[in-house]
């Protein structure tokens, strides 16, 4: 019984921190139509930012500055968001196809990047020497478990209102207009350039909030928490759960997460021993099924934008 | 008595080349404050790539642009918007996913809820802010008949309605030069009668329009000049009875027409 609650507030944990990013997605794709091909390097950049601001200094590399948590984790998340601002600078003039490819590649800099430079990201042994904040307090795991997923499930919440809120307001409207038609929206006297920008950052921010709070979960992070995987997930759980909806793209990414969990399990209990090795490159596989053929069967998702509106034409009482 | 006043909007020799096509050749024209006045010209005439050129969709070739006397060539449309320079579109470019009423609340420069934080530090104003915005954009909807559609999504209207919301929209920014490219194309008479009273009624009201037009009714009862294009220069310009009684303009129609 104590097993399958820890569990489970495991598993909800990191599907709701997951649920973040997929929001910030949300916000880029669902909202503005920026086609981030390289989620997981924003990702990455939230969770190596915390972990090096908050972390404790260590001989092999710089960072460790013992920072004071909150400021480690909003330090993370605008590390993300300038990541997204040069990146941004450099490749949001794209289309769509060429925007992903672009940001696909920026994705794999990042990881080898990680990898690599030792002294400041751990290199391929990843980044440790963190500790959790006051973990010293609370000296039952589980107890900090639930605390910790108690923040983690305030902060979605919160993320969840920033976003419901920003959509239905003139700067929704702004976003919804340069994802639906550039050329008319300049001329109506819109920057879609400043605008896409500032989309891409906030929502890039948002995404390494994420990334930060799942490298504080694990106290750790190497360059195997940034491979393309995660992109493709995290864009499954968006498709699935539905662009442009925030609601959708919460329990998709739940959805999601679920269906990767048993297929991990199931696969390395009943497929047979000597295809066990395979169980991740299954699970790849069936993740790019669940894409194409959500994409093929129910392209607007389980949950469909409705038509968001930041005002309607019926007169107000 | 000729006008003495100062151009509204004026062109110097604009041109347009794509690759060796010289789409607009060399056009000069003065456009006179509260004049409507009709652009007209065979299919491929360069009609909407001079509108493209003026608007700063398409950079030019050689030539320059003047709004106020104000040299405003290669500026982007969205700041000659903000100069209250506007323009439709002669294929209607809706934002599709959006509501009638939201394409038309779009317009308003300097919304206060336009930026990350003004949805949240400049609530009431926001709040305050979009309900005069809202409520004159149900008013231009009514304006050009389409009130009723305000909460259905913009891409499920028809082709005709899409061109009176290009024309709500474009009035939503309060513009004091209006260049619309075919604004009656799809439309059907009945409501092509009601815009143009609208066009008339907005001309009275001190805007500055330019039309594009193929219906010549349209173009010779209600606009003063008329200036016509054929193989991207200028070919006339005049009174609608000028017009009418010129052997160059029938023969560009006409060669136009025996050319393709
Ligand atoms: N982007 C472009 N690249 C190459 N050629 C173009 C481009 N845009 C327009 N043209 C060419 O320029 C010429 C003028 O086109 P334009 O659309 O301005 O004609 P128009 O007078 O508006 O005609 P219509 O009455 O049919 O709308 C045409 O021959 C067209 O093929
Ligand atoms: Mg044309």
């Amino acid at each position: 019984m104590m097993g399958l609650i820890s569990y489970l507030v495991f598993f909800t944990t990191i599907a709701s921190i997951l649920a973040i990013a997929v929001l910030g997605l949300n916000l880029q794709w669902g909202n503005t139509g920026l086609f981030n091909g390289g989620v997981v390097a924003f990702f990455g950049a939230g969770a190596y930012g915390t972990l090096l601001l908050g972390g404790a200094p260590q001989a092999d590399h710089i960072g460790g500055f013992n920072l004071f948590y909150p400021l480690a984790l909003i330090g993370g998340a605008v590390a993300a968001g300038l990541l997204a601002w040069v990146v941004g600078r450099l490749t949001l003039h794209l289309r769509h196809d060429y925007l992903a490819i672009a940001t696909f590649g920026v994705a794999v800099t990042f990881e080898n990047i990680m990898r690599n430079a030792q002294g400041f990201s751990g290199g391929a042994k990843g980044l440790r020497g963190f500790t959790r904040p006051l973990e010293a307090w609370v000296n039952d795991g589980l107890t900090y478990n639930v605390l910790f997923l108690l923040v983690v499930s305030v902060l979605l919440i919160c993320t969840y209102v920033f976003l419901e809120r920003l959509i239905r307001s003139p700067y929704g409207r702004l976003l919804r207009a340069i994802r639906e038609d550039e050329i008319a929206a300049r001329s109506l006297g819109k920057n879609p350039g400043k605008i896409r920008l500032a989309a891409f950052i906030t929502g890039s921010c948002i995404i390494g909030l994420a990334g930060g709070l799942y490298a504080t979960f694990y106290a750790f992070v190497s360059p195997q928490d940034v491979l393309p995987t995660l992109t493709f997930q995290l864009w499954a759980m968006l498709i699935v759960g539905g662009a442009g909806n925030n609601r959708g793209a919460i329990i998709g990414t739940f959805l999601i997460w679920a269906a990767w969990t048993a297929s991990g399990w199931s696969l390395s209990r009943f497929a047979p021993v000597e295809l066990q090795i395979y169980t991740g490159t299954m699970q790849f596989i069936l993740i790019g099924l669940v894409i194409v053929g959500m994409l093929l069967w129910r392209p607007q998702g389980l949950f469909p934008e409705r038509l968001v509106v930041s005002q309607s034409g019926r007169k107000k009482n | 008595m000729p006008d003495t006043r100062p151009p509204i909007l004026e062109t110097r020799n604009l041109t347009k080349d794509f690759g060796v096509f010289r789409a607009v050749d060399s056009v000069s024209m003065a456009i006179m404050p509260g004049s409507i006045t009709g652009l007209i010209g065979p299919n491929g005439a360069g009609k909407s790539t001079f509108f493209n050129v003026l608007t700063g969709v398409l950079a030019p070739t050689a030539g320059r642009v003047f709004l106020n006397g104000q040299d405003i060539t290669g500026l982007s449309p969205d700041v000659l918007f903000q100069k209250k320079l506007a323009r439709t579109f002669q294929i209607p470019r809706p934002f599709k996913r959006m509501s009638v009423l939201e394409n038309v609340m779009l317009s308003p420069l300097a919304q206060i809820g336009e930026g990350i934080f003004g949805p949240f530090l400049s609530a009431a104003k926001m709040r305050e802010q979009e309900e005069k915005i809202r409520v004159r954009a149900l008013e231009l909807l009514e304006f050009v008949t389409l009130e009723k559609l305000a909460d259905q999504a913009a891409g499920r209207i028809s082709g005709g309605q899409s061109k009176l919301l290009e024309l709500a929209r474009v009035l939503m920014g309060d513009p004091a030069v209006i260049l619309l490219d075919e604004p009656a194309a799809g439309v059907n008479p009945s409501l092509t009668r009601i815009l143009i009273e609208r066009i008339e009624e907005l001309n009275r009201q001190g805007k500055t329009f330019l039309i594009i037009e193929h219906d010549m009714d349209f173009i010779m009862r209600h606009c003063d000049p008329i200036i016509a294009l054929a193989e991207g220069a200028i070919v006339f310009q005049g009174t609608a009875e000028q017009a009418q009684n010129s052997p160059t303009l029938l023969d560009a129609y006409l060669g136009a027409q025996v050319d393709g």
